[in-house]
């Protein structure tokens, strides 16, 4: 199983990697490649060029400022899981990160090519949701700031226009008093999630978000609003499910209605 | 074609590489290092594993272009690391292995378990092993050889034999405040 033949850049910083992305329809970014290189070998995707951003500084390492971290987008999952990097969440960023497939694809996966790829069971969409993190998306013409859970709009389908790379992640540190809850649900250990599901409980407020659904994670408002306040999260659960993943057979529908319940468990624990 | 730098088993390497090139095949094929086995060329089989930086990582969904500046250890470069000697002596000793084609990678990956979690526990290890597919042992010696391999290298750490899982699991289920 070998890709198409393709040229792969090792751009001199940010400007030359954005002015080659931006340039060229058929180039692509590739940051840890774990998803990008099997699809390139099974010819399920194509380009004609690839832009490694791994060296980019602005893209390595995180730093903390103004009550967040910042996650360069060329990330790590195992630097997250490892405690590499500051944790602005309480523990909920290195359990999810270490629960991402195998050690040896955390080694070289990032959160930005995780999030940009936008497979529907990927782990970081619905965490970085519920935690109200943004995107700092960079192209040769400037930068935008995209909301976490305005991000993805289908199944392998984002708002990054061609030539935009995701430079960094804004996760606001969780205050005092803040709970969550985190729950994934796999056939094995590594495997493609079926259902997971974060609830995040903040003194001003809950927002809780599915991912694993058929198109994209989104926020789950009726679930938020039952632990809020204390009413029935199964019923709002089921309302939520109906909506989050309408495609959903039984058989899903009732993996994400444990996810969801176990999640809002173990905030309420 | 792409200029390729990098250290493969201690020893510098300057070459060409086509750029579609995977970690895989220079190994392989262009260096004869066999000891990586390519089994189901997606990073679905662990077969491939090798280090990267001394990290685990699955050389047929890493690009030789990628590694410009990186030290590369395969199996055969292992050969005379400690933590490696004790591992086949336990894989010997329990039966860990028939076939052979996933015992390279395996014993990569279990070199790695036990630098990250000493003496760890059985539960412990078959999480971490999921990535690593034997399709004739069951598994239960693999996981006894790297269990009886991680307590032999970590003689006083009875107590953590248990302790890095239940420490896990206790953190996990506790609240976030």
């Amino acid at each position: 199983m070998r890709p198409a033949p393709f040229a792969f850049a090792r751009p001199d910083g940010l400007a030359d990697a954005l002015s080659r992305l931006g340039a060229d329809d058929d180039a692509m970014p590739i940051a840890g490649g774990q998803s990008l290189l099997v699809l390139l070998g099974l010819r399920l995707a194509g380009a004609e060029t690839l832009v490694d951003v791994t060296r980019i500084p602005e893209l390595c390492g995180a730093r903390e400022a103004d009550g967040a971290v910042v996650f360069g987008a060329a990330t790590t999952h195992a630097m997250i899981e490892d405690g590499k990097v500051p944790d602005p969440s309480r523990g909920l960023m290195r359990r999810v990160a270490g629960r991402i497939a195998y050690r040896a694809v955390r080694n070289r996966g990032t959160i930005g090519g995780s999030l940009a790829l936008s497979d529907p069971a990927a782990d970081w969409c619905p965490v970085l949701i519920a935690l109200g993190a943004t995107y700092d998306i960079v192209s040769a013409g400037g930068a935008r700031q995209v909301a976490a859970e305005d991000f993805a709009d289908g199944a392998y389908s984002t708002v990054l226009e061609p030539g935009e790379l995701i430079r960094s992640i804004t996760v606001p540190v969780l205050q005092e008093g803040t709970r969550w809850g985190h729950a994934k649900h796999a056939r094995k250990t590594g495997a493609f999630a079926e259902s997971i599901a974060v609830v995040v409980k903040r003194p001003d407020g809950v927002r809780a978000a599915l991912g694993a659904t058929g198109s994209h994670a989104v926020l789950l408002p009726s679930v938020a609003e039952a632990v809020a306040s204390g009413g029935d999260v199964a019923a709002a659960a089921r309302a939520d499910i109906a909506m989050a993943d309408p495609d959903a057979d039984a058989y899903r529908a009732r993996c994400h209605l444990a996810t969801i319940l176990n999640a809002a468990r173990e905030v309420c624990a | 074609m792409i200029d390729l730098s990098f250290t493969l088993n201690g020893a510098p390497v300057s070459q060409r590489v086509e750029d579609r090139t995977s970690l895989a095949d220079l190994v392989r094929e262009g260096h004869g290092l066999t000891g990586t086995h390519v089994g189901c060329e997606h990073g679905a089989c662990g077969a491939c594993t090798v280090l990267v930086d001394g990290e685990p990582a699955r050389s047929c969904i890493v690009l030789a272009a990628m590694c410009e500046g990186r030290a590369v250890t395969t199996a055969e470069g292992l050969v005379d690391d400690p933590v490696m000697a004790e591992l086949r002596r336990q894989f010997h000793d329990k039966h860990a292995l028939q076939c052979g084609f996933c015992t390279p990678a395996m014993m990569i990956s279990a070199r790695d378990i036990i630098a990250r979690h000493g003496a760890a526990a059985p539960a412990t290890i078959r999480k971490e092993l999921a990535g690593q597919i034997c399709r004739c042992t069951g598994y239960a010696p693999i996981v006894a050889a790297i269990a009886a391999a991680g307590a032999a290298l970590n003689p006083s750490s009875d107590a953590a034999a248990a302790a890095p899982h239940v420490a896990a699991t206790a953190a996990g289920a506790s609240d976030a405040s």
